[in-house]
């Protein structure tokens, strides 16, 4: 069982002039086996937390804490961060030509796990995640995320979650561009490493779309740099009936 | 100084999309207009020359007033049965029918040579490689050589030319392959830092002959690289590739004129570039680079095929990388025409991206520099070079060379 818990966490970054604050005192704490929603409108704040999470330099902590089972995440370099069991499934995957998609993996897993895996039950295995994602095989042998369209970035993100095994894992608008049958492709490949019971998950979306396919255990909305509000399952389905108008107004007039 | 990529390209395509690429107009005619073995036919540059705009004369002036050489490089060779090394005089016929320099460097070096070395591979020769390595003691040492490749006819040969320690150096290679031969030739810059080197090497692709060169310059600082190819006969075909790493204060340049004179001939080129110089050194600490790439198809070489391609991978922003592109085409009865170039940069976002799947950053960087080359390098064929030469690039990212080539495996 792992924590990770966000304390009071504020960020900024630099803009136009000055440092412009973005998050203003998160608290969130998830746990192994748990599924959390964050969903909040444009603008709130929601892929900085992930970012911020994950070490992007981009970003400021300016106060606040984040930790994995008490070691200090923030103190550590992105690698460090990642290689301690965090995993950040991004909104807009980086090409990194030259690399091949096996070639990438397999130096990935070899980082987080600390040994090369041995290559005849690593190709097996690569092929059975890409197989559970409906990937073809020749997908392994072009650049990483070089003219892939929208589905295959965010199949290739679900794929890396599901060999490197995180203990958390935060889906930065993972199903933002999908339609919905690769939507459900990816939603499953969420649900598989979640079944596991050992990755505790942040999901962060718009919409609540994706939440017909990943249940979550709790939601949180997110308005202007904070948690405003947060409850069970049921309040992703108040938020599609009404949308985030009155949470936006309260944090307005607060 | 900030970086700067010069471009062009025949199309935009999706892989070079949305990168540093811009649109240079094609130069006019650049094929040579003097061909000669007399310095004298060839006036000392000013650096306005289009071929010597992108050259620091500064640092070729010792090799442009060109004075007699002061030393020889020491010389060691590898030969199989058959193969026979002999010196020829500056008189001797056999220099005659040779494809002539093109610049002044190239004159000085046939003049300042004062005579050739010979490598004659017939077809009857051990198809093992023959390497031939040159050594020079001090960047102080002038020196200039003229070397013969003469692959008789239906010969098939491998000939590795590696250039290590330093010198001032001025070669001209001559390369005649005959017809129904193959010659893969492999030219390596490996240089200790303060080496000046200025190469033509001239190739003449006999009727159905294959000739596959390999170019590759990791050390030096300045270094200039000349090849000109022509065609003796229909079927003649030749493919130019090429690697470079250039670090801070360096200049490596790599010019290349393909002369398609004759019918059903075919080239192709490939050359991919890395350069990471250092943003705090200012002027002293930027890379350099220079690629041009000339094919000319002239009217009587109808059923051409040509492509040629240049990449560059920019590790910091002290880099300069130009890359130039050219072609001209006097018949449209051609199989196809084709050139690229694309100037790309590894940057903060890929470096967050690998970062963020556990990979070190210099692990990172090692990873894309390798993958960059490698497309290039496995096609060299010869196992034990490819390690050497990945192991130098590694020794340049300041890697200790481990010997470590599972990553590539795992491409497989």
């Amino acid at each position: 069982m792992a924590t990770l818990e966000i304390r009071d966490l504020h960020v900024s970054v630099e803009a136009d002039g000055g440092a412009r604050e973005i998050l203003r005192g998160v608290d969130l704490t998830v746990r192994s086996g748990e599924t959390h929603a964050i969903m909040g409108p444009n603008g709130s704040g929601k892929s900085t937390l992930a970012y911020s999470i994950a070490g992007h330099p981009k970003y400021t902590i300016t106060s606040g804490t984040v930790t994995l089972d008490g070691a200090d995440v923030l103190a550590m370099t992105v690698d460090e961060r990642a290689r301690a069991g965090l995993f950040l499934a991004m909104q807009y995957p980086v090409e990194v030509p030259g690399v091949s998609v096996s070639n990438f993996l397999r130096t990935s897993v070899t980082a987080i796990r600390g040994e090369a895996p041995k290559l005849r039950t690593w190709v097996k295995e690569m092929k059975t995640a890409m197989e559970g994602l409906a990937m073809d095989p020749s997908f392994s042998e072009r650049n990483v995320n070089e003219g892939f369209s929208g589905g295959e970035k965010k199949r290739h993100e679900i794929l890396q979650m599901e060999l490197l095994q995180p203990k958390f894992a935060i889906l930065d608008e993972t199903d933002s561009g999908l339609d919905v049958d690769a939507l459900k492709v990816v939603s499953e490949g969420v649900n598989r490493v979640a079944s596991s019971g050992t990755v505790g998950t942040l999901l962060i979306t718009h919409y609540t779309r994706i939440l017909r396919y990943i249940k979550p255990d709790f939601v949180h909305v997110f308005v202007d740099g904070r948690v405003v509000a947060q409850g069970g399952p049921e309040l992703a389905d108040e938020l599609e009936a009404n949308g985030y108008d009155v949470y936006v107004k309260a944090a307005a007039g607060s | 100084m900030s970086a700067s990529a010069v471009a062009a390209s025949a199309a935009i395509t999706p892989e070079n999309r949305e990168r540093e690429v811009s649109l240079t107009a094609p130069a006019k005619d650049h094929a040579p207009r003097v061909f000669s073995r007399d310095p004298a036919d060839f006036p000392v540059p000013t650096g306005r020359e289009e071929e010597w705009r992108f050259t620091p004369l500064r640092r070729f002036a010792r090799l442009l007033e060109g004075a007699p050489a002061t030393e020889r490089l020491e010389w060691t060779s590898e030969t199989p049965i058959g193969v026979v090394i002999d010196v020829l005089a500056a008189d001797d016929p056999a220099l005659l029918g040779l494809p002539l320099p093109v610049d002044r460097l190239s004159a000085l070096a046939v003049a300042n040579a004062d005579g050739a070395v010979r490598v004659t591979i017939p077809e009857d020769a051990g198809t093992e490689p023959v390497v031939l390595r040159l050594h020079g003691d001090s960047a102080d040492a002038l020196a200039w050589g003229h070397l013969v490749i003469d692959v008789r006819p239906f010969a098939q040969a491998t000939v590795v030319l590696e250039h290590t320690g330093s010198a001032h150096y001025g070669e001209h290679l001559s390369v005649v392959v005959g017809d129904g031969a193959t010659l893969r030739l492999v030219h390596l810059q490996t240089w200790d830092a303060d080496a000046i080197h200025a190469a033509h090497v001239s190739v003449r692709v006999g009727r159905d002959a294959t000739f596959r060169s390999f170019q590759a310059s990791l050390g030096g600082s300045a270094v200039r690289v000349l090849e000109t190819v022509d065609y003796s006969g229909p079927g003649g075909d030749a493919e130019l590739l090429g690697i470079f790493f250039s670090k801070a204060g360096q200049h490596l340049e790599h010019r290349m004129l393909v002369d398609h004179a004759v019918p059903h001939c075919r080239s192709n080129v490939l050359y991919k570039g890395a350069l990471t110089g250092d943003p705090e050194a200012g002027e002293d600490g930027i890379a350099r680079s220079v690629w041009i790439g000339d094919v000319l198809i002239r009217a009587a070489a109808v059923g051409t095929e040509t492509y040629e391609l240049n990449r560059n991978l920019l590790l910091s922003s002290a880099t300069r990388a130009d890359s130039v592109p050219n072609l001209e085409i006097e018949t449209g009865e051609i199989v196809g025409a084709g050139h690229a170039s694309a100037t790309g940069r590894f940057d903060d976002e890929q470096l967050f991206y690998l970062q963020a799947r556990g990979i070190p950053a210099d692990i990172a960087t090692r990873l894309v520099v390798r993958g960059f080359f490698a497309e290039v390098i496995t096609r060299l064929g010869l196992p034990e070079w490819e390690r050497l030469l990945q192991d130098r690039i590694d020794t340049e990212l300041g890697f200790e060379a481990s010997g470590d080539h599972d990553d590539t495996e795992a491409g497989e």
